[in-house]
């Protein structure tokens, strides 16, 4: 496997040339309770050919931000504010009928549970067919042929007949696989894959990461992939961005983001993951407390209440201001940069083993 | 941990200690129903095929595998949730394969289930209170003081407030909840518990708080653990002994360091290396791990592959494979106690391979064809 690893430090042009761009982007939904800030102040580039790896908890925010993107969220309900550029276009004001030029053409998803993604109704082959003839205004044939061309490209066996089965006659792993063929078949510019892999077991989880990889080689995705899991991140991501009740808290590359993490939530969610080779003889060391409820986030740093190292910044800073994200590589947190680094060397390196 | 709780006194691990449940030749065959106009049974999901497993006074047993492959099952047909088809259980000498409601009351306290899923496992119209002492009550148990105080000390155990014994689940976090669950699981002073993916609903932080407690109670109350859970790191860090399941068969059981740095059955193998870890530096990036990707799913348990169950995903399988299934014994180089059911067994080393290896046939054909373009 090849991978492209960005050189330590290039610079993201803030706006021009990036694919991709999303720009301070806020999304809130009415709910009985009250406005849930699900996603507040995000901010992020993404170049054509890499793949950025999103990582957070539940209810970080990280499927509302790629839901926006697609404006799959529904409107009666929801307040976006920000940018969101794909090429220069504006999406957050996009008309419906510019949104739908745009899915499964240039932007394609790849859901989590592919049982629920696929419609029980049609065979996988015209589902698959469907956003071909609908974008490119091929014909049924030709899209059928097509069809068969991308299941045997994702590996299912005979794609000729499976291409007439129903969703219900493939296994989990083959319903993945017929949900990728589905995203590539417009050959998109930009893939989303929200957890595509965490309904599957581990070892046809691994067939599908490196299919998904070398497919990027071949088709030259850019691809964001969401995921909660660090190790499939390490595995999949050029970059990464750590979020954490609904916003960024670190952003780098893969190794600087794995391997010189910044952010106390990045080495809680290190510290706290078991790992086939890490040392059997001291407990996990988990995060305290939960995460906090959107409805009322904390003030000041939103991980601040879980936080162990709030005592070393001056005042209370944690508790008064929230920390900003700078552009590139960096890490939402008051702590100094000297701090940071000490901390993660002394402290928590040695615990991972 | 409270100093005055009533339960046998703290052991070391003792994975050596005396057997507490033994099941040998232990079959669960779920009865496919079909046909028209007369239903009848056409065929049978064999869960599980004859299974053999130990779990001593004390220890820690994990259980791993994909889905499908038995080990909830299993978890249950030990619990007595599911009548098993063939086979026997005994615990602590007593066979309680088929004993009836009165012969299993005195036991079923003593065996206790934590549950995979904290939302439905709690019933939400019972207050905490209720919830962790419905077990007592059931079992016509009186602690020393009252239900509720033992309730109170339980909360405390599983490190929640006492304060919340009037509070109702939706109350409660996921893993609260599963704290509660737990709580329940100890409120017999259990010598087992069948934990069924325990933290697998859990995020990834929370995950780690449970696994520590389940520690915590297993290590100071010296209770044994049958640890069910797909996650192989999680399975690692919790038990002592440790046997994969695949369809059904165990293939490949021994202690923690035989199974995870000396495998030697090509499915383990494989499921190690599949196993995505993050690489804390550039030495490790490398890549001293062997990679291994296999074609397709798991075949179905309704018409499992003869002889060894694995060999329509082997790279090694042979003709001999089809007809003759593997004994699960103990290979020569293996450690006491290290079985493996295969015929051609690998190396006991998870070292990267000269080649990976890589059935998958799509994959192939795109690796092949970037290596042909380079």
């Amino acid at each position: 496997m090849t991978t492209v690893t960005k050189e330590a430090g290039a610079p993201v042009p803030a706006d021009a040339g990036a694919f991709l761009s999303v720009r301070d982007l806020h999304v809130s939904f009415k709910t009985e309770d009250g406005v849930v800030k699900a996603v507040d102040g995000l901010s992020f580039d993404l170049e054509r050919g890499r793949t950025l790896g999103i990582v957070g908890e539940s209810g970080s925010g990280k499927s509302v931000t790629n839901l926006t993107i697609l404006g799959l969220h529904n409107p009666m309900f929801t307040t976006i504010e920000g940018e969101i550029l794909l090429e220069g276009q504006e999406l957050t004001t996009a008309r419906e009928s510019e949104l739908e030029k745009l899915r499964g053409n240039k932007v394609a998803m790849i859901f989590q549970d592919p049982l629920t993604a696929l419609s029980p109704y049609y065979t996988v082959g015209r589902q698959i067919a469907e956003p071909f003839m609908k974008h490119t205004g091929a014909s049924k044939k030709a899209a059928w042929d097509r069809a068969v061309e991308m299941l045997g490209k994702v590996g299912i066996p005979n794609p000729k007949e499976r291409a007439g089965d129903y969703p219900h006659q493939f296994s989990g792993g083959m319903r993945q696989r017929a949900m990728i063929a589905m995203a590539l078949v417009c050959d998109p510019d930009l893939l989303i894959a929200d957890e595509p892999t965490t309904a599957l077991d581990v070892t046809v989880q691994a067939q599908i990461l490196d299919l998904l990889k070398d497919l990027q080689q071949e088709f030259g995705s850019a691809i964001i992939f969401i995921t909660h899991d660090l190790g499939v991140i390490a595995d999949m991501a050029d970059d990464i961005m750590v979020m954490y009740a609904g916003g960024a808290v670190e952003r780098g590359t893969t190794a600087e983001v794995l391997r010189s993490p910044q952010h106390p939530y990045t080495w809680g969610l290190l510290n706290s993951m078991p790992r086939l080779d890490s040392d059997l003889s001291a407990p996990l060391a988990p995060i305290p407390g939960t995460p906090p409820s959107l409805l009322n986030p904390p003030s000041g740093c939103r991980f601040h209440p879980r936080c162990t190292f709030q005592d070393r910044v001056d005042g209370n800073r944690c508790v008064t201001e929230r920390p900003l994200l700078a552009p590139d590589r960096a890490s939402a947190c008051h702590l100094t940069a000297e701090q940071k680094r000490t901390i993660f060397v002394e402290e928590i390196r040695p615990r991972l083993g | 941990m409270t100093e005055d709780l009533v339960l046998p006194a703290p052991r070391d691990a003792a994975p050596e200690g005396e057997p507490l449940l033994e099941v040998s030749g232990l079959t669960k065959h779920f009865p496919v129903k079909g046909g028209f106009p007369i239903r009848r049974t056409i065929g049978a999901v064999q869960a599980v095929d004859g299974i053999d497993l130990t779990v001593h006074v004390g220890e820690s047993f994990g259980l791993v595998g994909e889905s499908g492959c038995g080990k909830s099952t299993t978890g249950r047909l030990i619990t007595r949730l599911l009548e098993p088809t063939a086979g026997k259980i005994s615990y602590r000498g007593q066979d309680i394969t088929h004993a009836g409601r009165k012969d299993l009351a005195p036991i079923r306290s003593e065996i206790q289930m934590i549950f995979q899923d904290p939302y439905s496992s709690l019933n939400p119209r019972q207050t905490v209170g209720k919830i962790i002492s419905g077990p007592m009550e059931i079992n016509d148990i009186n602690p020393e003081g009252g239900r509720e105080k033992r309730v109170r000390e339980l909360l405390e155990i599983v490190g929640l407030n006492p304060e919340h014994y009037n509070r109702f689940p939706h109350e409660f976090s996921g893993g609260q909840r599963q704290r509660i669950g737990v709580a329940r699981a100890l409120a017999l002073e259990p010598k087992l518990i069948v934990a069924d993916e325990p933290v697998s609903a859990l995020d990834v932080s929370i995950q780690a708080q449970v696994v520590n407690l389940l520690q915590e109670v297993q290590k100071e109350l010296g209770i044994a653990f049958l640890f069910i859970a797909h996650d192989l790191a999680v399975v690692r860090h919790f038990s002592h002994r440790v046997a994969v399941m695949y369809l059904g068969k165990i293939i490949e059981v021994g202690d923690r360091a035989s199974i995870y740095a000396r495998p030697r059955h090509p499915y383990t193998h494989a499921l190690l290396s599949a196993v995505p870890e993050v690489s804390l530096s550039e030495a490790e990036d490398a890549g001293p791990r062997e990679r291994i990707r296999l074609a397709g799913d798991v075949p179905s348990p309704i018409a499992p592959p003869s002889g060894c169950r694995f060999r329509t995903r082997c790279w090694k399988a042979q003709d001999v494979c089809a007809t003759e299934e593997p004994p699960l014994v103990q290979l020569s180089g293996n450690r006491e106690g290290h079985l493996t059911a295969c015929h051609f067994p690998e190396e006991p080393t998870i070292e990267a391979r000269d080649e990976d290896i890589v059935m998958d046939p799509a994959l192939a054909a795109l690796e092949e064809d970037a290596v042909d373009g380079d």
